[in-house]
């Protein structure tokens, strides 16, 4: 199916959309924050927690003067690792626990820290590409279904019951599993550590819990014979750290918007697109698909009225990720399926929202999120409004397809209602699956001409961001009808300039 | 006295699903049928088994029950006043309050999903009925998510706040249960509690629910702003004469 749109409206959000980008990072090169420097240490191999749980590399960057810490802790504590002759891990552990400090180091020379630190940041990143090399192998050898692929969520809280539940969700046919975070964890300036067995509406994202999944899905992967992916969370105050782990320990996909936190989560902006920035420059080299979090949009308010807002979202999310290095194929545009069911018609607005994404960004795995605003506790109307959900998204050709479940509004769902969710994802993809190349729809129809119509809106709304800056755009409430100050916030504090002699090596290596 | 009813009176059907620990066989079936046997149901046919994955089974259940309850001798709290319009709240706490009812809501705890207390509060409301900020005389303030309890009474102190709405999404583990005690029992501590009309709400909230928890109203799915406006406005009413 190919609707006639306005090619000539999506080259000029394109041009806006960079337009919106220029300036955001133009401040991003001049800043660093916490949480970078932080998955900097994480990358050199420094993990584990102090005598009070906190985790090392927090430790670490909590000790830098401020003026040490504008230089970025990668000069700092290579100076630390050629007197000390230790390895990373190690060293890590003695300034912690206060044994070592990092200011008894200042004689040595910089060019021999940053040699020293340059020698492990080769071993990080050749380990990223490993486990980039790994999936690649895996997916040759264990080919997934065609898409759209099922990905579905598991979040008992405890990571060992997740597993038991997404080895049971990959039997029944799930292609990919999220672990939903604990409520609350995008707001911790720190990672937790360690496998972790109680959480509130999810499971908290550790390391250890990345690889408790990651061995029994390429266990149940071999055993159905296709690769089953793995997804979490790099949003919130830690998203490169978040970034680091995941490219460890070889998670497929990472949720990852240039503005959800700052929208959603009162998130200081500076922070957000500054980590934002290096999350995805790690998230590239890795390989990992990154999903943008439009959804967001439709469930806080009316979908229909935030249709432009959506796509304008996607051009942005599209254009800081393409300055991060992303390539089309790892940037998953967000959507979701969130109009009233109760609107005449409402079907043939999302099968307009969603052709027109995938028309406008064809290379994008487009990720496809289901209703959930309008779930109630009526499972039997939930079940037939999520087949609708999975008819858009066959017919329309979208990507990742978050499975919707009938027990939305009610629990954390169930091993059999994910069963059944699937199921029906099946059904309707089987049956309907070449529905969208046979269709054409009615030129100058209401599909077509809502697609217009959210595109020239959206254009406009481009234009008035672009002039105004994303960051007044942002705080004048264009946005979700949320407003945020540049200053205000959660993790603000934890944003600071670059100084003359700044340096990151893992920056410089991927560039 | 009442029973379930299928297609005859005091048939008692009712339909069960469930999922068995167990990798499915005829022996499954057998075992879900047995198993809602007893529950104490009677006629029951097992009409769907199947697997769902390895070690996990799924059926559909259809059966009898011989109970019945006496619906007329139930009694349940409702806080759902007569239906109200805007204008007619307005009217109403102008005429009989003589003030702006200062209203605070929040989602506690380590909650984030405004969605409910968003419905209620914010001017575009829910299902084409306004929230309380487009009320006249309501002076709201949306205290956004995962807020601590501690500070939503410090907030109420400060503030004067009138009628205090706490909300729970989550209620994985019994969290909202402990969340929303944990208010009552700061209130109490402060001595706010007699100052506050206390409302709580979320997706599994009853009435019933909310009396237990010390609360003087609780709001459940599908509950509409003006539902809400109109149980704060009488309360304020009676409060005040």
């Amino acid at each position: 199916m190919e609707l006639q749109i306005d090619r000539k409206a999506v080259t000029r959000c394109r041009k806006s959309a960079a337009a919106i980008a220029d300036p955001v990072q133009a401040f991003i090169e001049r800043h660093s924050t916490v949480s970078v420097e932080r998955s900097v240490l994480r990358l050199l191999g420094v993990d584990g927690v102090d005598a009070d749980g906190a985790p090392v590399p927090n430790a670490i960057v909590e000790s830098l003067e401020a003026g040490e810490l504008a230089r970025g802790v990668a000069v700092t504590f290579g100076r630390a690792l050629v007197k000390t002759g230790l390895e990373p891990n190690a060293l890590g552990e003695r300034i912690a626990s206060g044994a070592l400090k990092l200011a008894e180091f200042r004689d040595v020379p910089k060019d021999t820290a940053r040699d020293a630190v340059t020698g492990h940041a080769r071993k990080a990143l050749e380990r990223l590409r490993t486990s980039r090399d790994e999936r690649h192998e895996l997916l040759q050898r264990f080919p997934q279904l065609p898409p759209p692929l099922l990905y579905m969520i598991v979040a008992t809280g405890n990571i060992y019951e997740d597993r038991t539940a997404a080895v049971a969700a990959a039997e029944a046919g799930a292609q990919i599993i999220a672990v939903i975070r604990s409520t609350g964890q995008s707001l911790l300036d720190f990672v937790p550590y360690g496998p972790t067995t109680e959480g509130f509406g999810g499971t908290y994202a550790t390391q250890a819990n990345f690889a408790i999944m990651r061995a029994a899905l390429d266990e149940v992967s071999r055993r159905l014979g296709r690769y089953v992916m793995l997804t979490n969370y790099a949003s919130g105050l830690c998203m490169p750290e978040i970034a680091a782990m995941a490219a460890l320990e070889r998670l497929d996909m990472l949720l990852n918007d240039s503005m959800y936190g700052i929208l959603f989560r009162d998130i200081n902006m500076k922070r957000t697109f500054v980590d934002q920035h290096f999350s995805r420059k790690l998230n590239a080299a890795s390989g990992i698909i990154i999903n943008t979090g439009e959804d967001n949009y439709l469930t806080t308010a009316d979908a229909v009225e935030q249709a432009p807002a959506v796509l304008a979202s996607q051009f942005i999310n599209e254009e800081l990720a393409h300055r991060a290095g992303m390539p089309d194929r790892q940037i998953g545009l967000g959507d979701a399926y969130e109009i009233d069911p109760n609107l005449e018609d409402g079907f043939l607005l999302e099968v307009a929202q969603a052709q027109l994404a995938r028309q406008i960004f064809p290379n994008s795995p487009l990720k496809y999120m289901p209703p959930t605003k309008h779930m109630t506790g009526d499972i039997f109307k939930g079940h037939l409004v999520d087949a609708m959900f999975n008819l858009t998204s066959v017919m329309t050709g979208q990507t990742i397809h978050l499975c919707g479940i009938l027990t939305e509004a009610i629990h954390t769902p169930f091993l059999g209602d994910r069963a059944l969710s699937l199921e029906n994802a099946r059904y309707i993809m089987k049956t309907a699956r070449h529905f969208g190349e046979d269709i054409v729809p009615k030129p100058g129809g209401r599909i077509e001409a809502r697609a217009n119509d959210v595109l020239s809106e959206c254009e406009i709304l481009l234009e008035r961001v672009a002039a105004r800056g994303l960051m007044q755009a942002i705080e004048a409430g264009t946005f979700a009808d949320v407003k945020r100050s540049p200053d205000g916030g959660r993790g603000f504090e934890g944003v600071f300039a670059r100084g003359t002699d700044y340096w990151n090596p893992f920056e410089e290596m991927l560039s | 006295m009442i029973k379930p009813y299928g297609d005859t009176l005091n048939d008692g059907k009712v339909q069960l699903s469930f999922t068995l620990p167990i990798p499915w066989s005829e022996a499954a079936d057998e075992a879900a049928r047995q198993l809602v046997v007893k529950m104490g149901f009677a006629d029951v046919q097992v009409v769907e088994g199947r697997a769902v994955a390895e070690n996990f089974s799924f059926f559909i259940v259809y059966a009898s029950t011989p109970q019945t309850i006496d619906f007329e001798s139930l009694a349940i709290p409702s806080v759902k006043t007569h239906k109200m319009t805007m204008d007619e709240i307005d009217a109403l706490i102008e005429e009989r309050v003589g003030r702006k009812i200062r209203v605070a809501g929040a989602c506690i705890g380590t909650d984030a999903h405004t969605v409910g207390i968003d419905a209620i509060l914010n001017m575009k409301g829910y299902q084409g009925d306004y929230g309380l900020e487009r009320y006249k005389m309501f002076e709201t303030f949306n205290r956004g998510s995962q807020v601590a309890v501690e500070d939503l009474v410090r907030f109420t102190k400060e503030k004067k706040i009138d009628a205090l709405l706490a909300s729970q999404v989550v209620t994985q583990k019994g969290s909202d249960v402990k969340n929303f005690t944990a208010l009552v029992e700061l209130l109490e501590a402060e001595s706010l509690r007699d100052n506050v009309i206390l409302c709580c709400g979320g997706p599994r909230m009853t009435s019933l629910l909310a009396t237990e928890l010390g609360y003087d109203a609780g709001f459940g799915r599908g509950t509409l702003p003006s539902e809400v406006a109109a149980f704060i406005a009488t309360r304020m009413v009676h409060r005040v004469d």
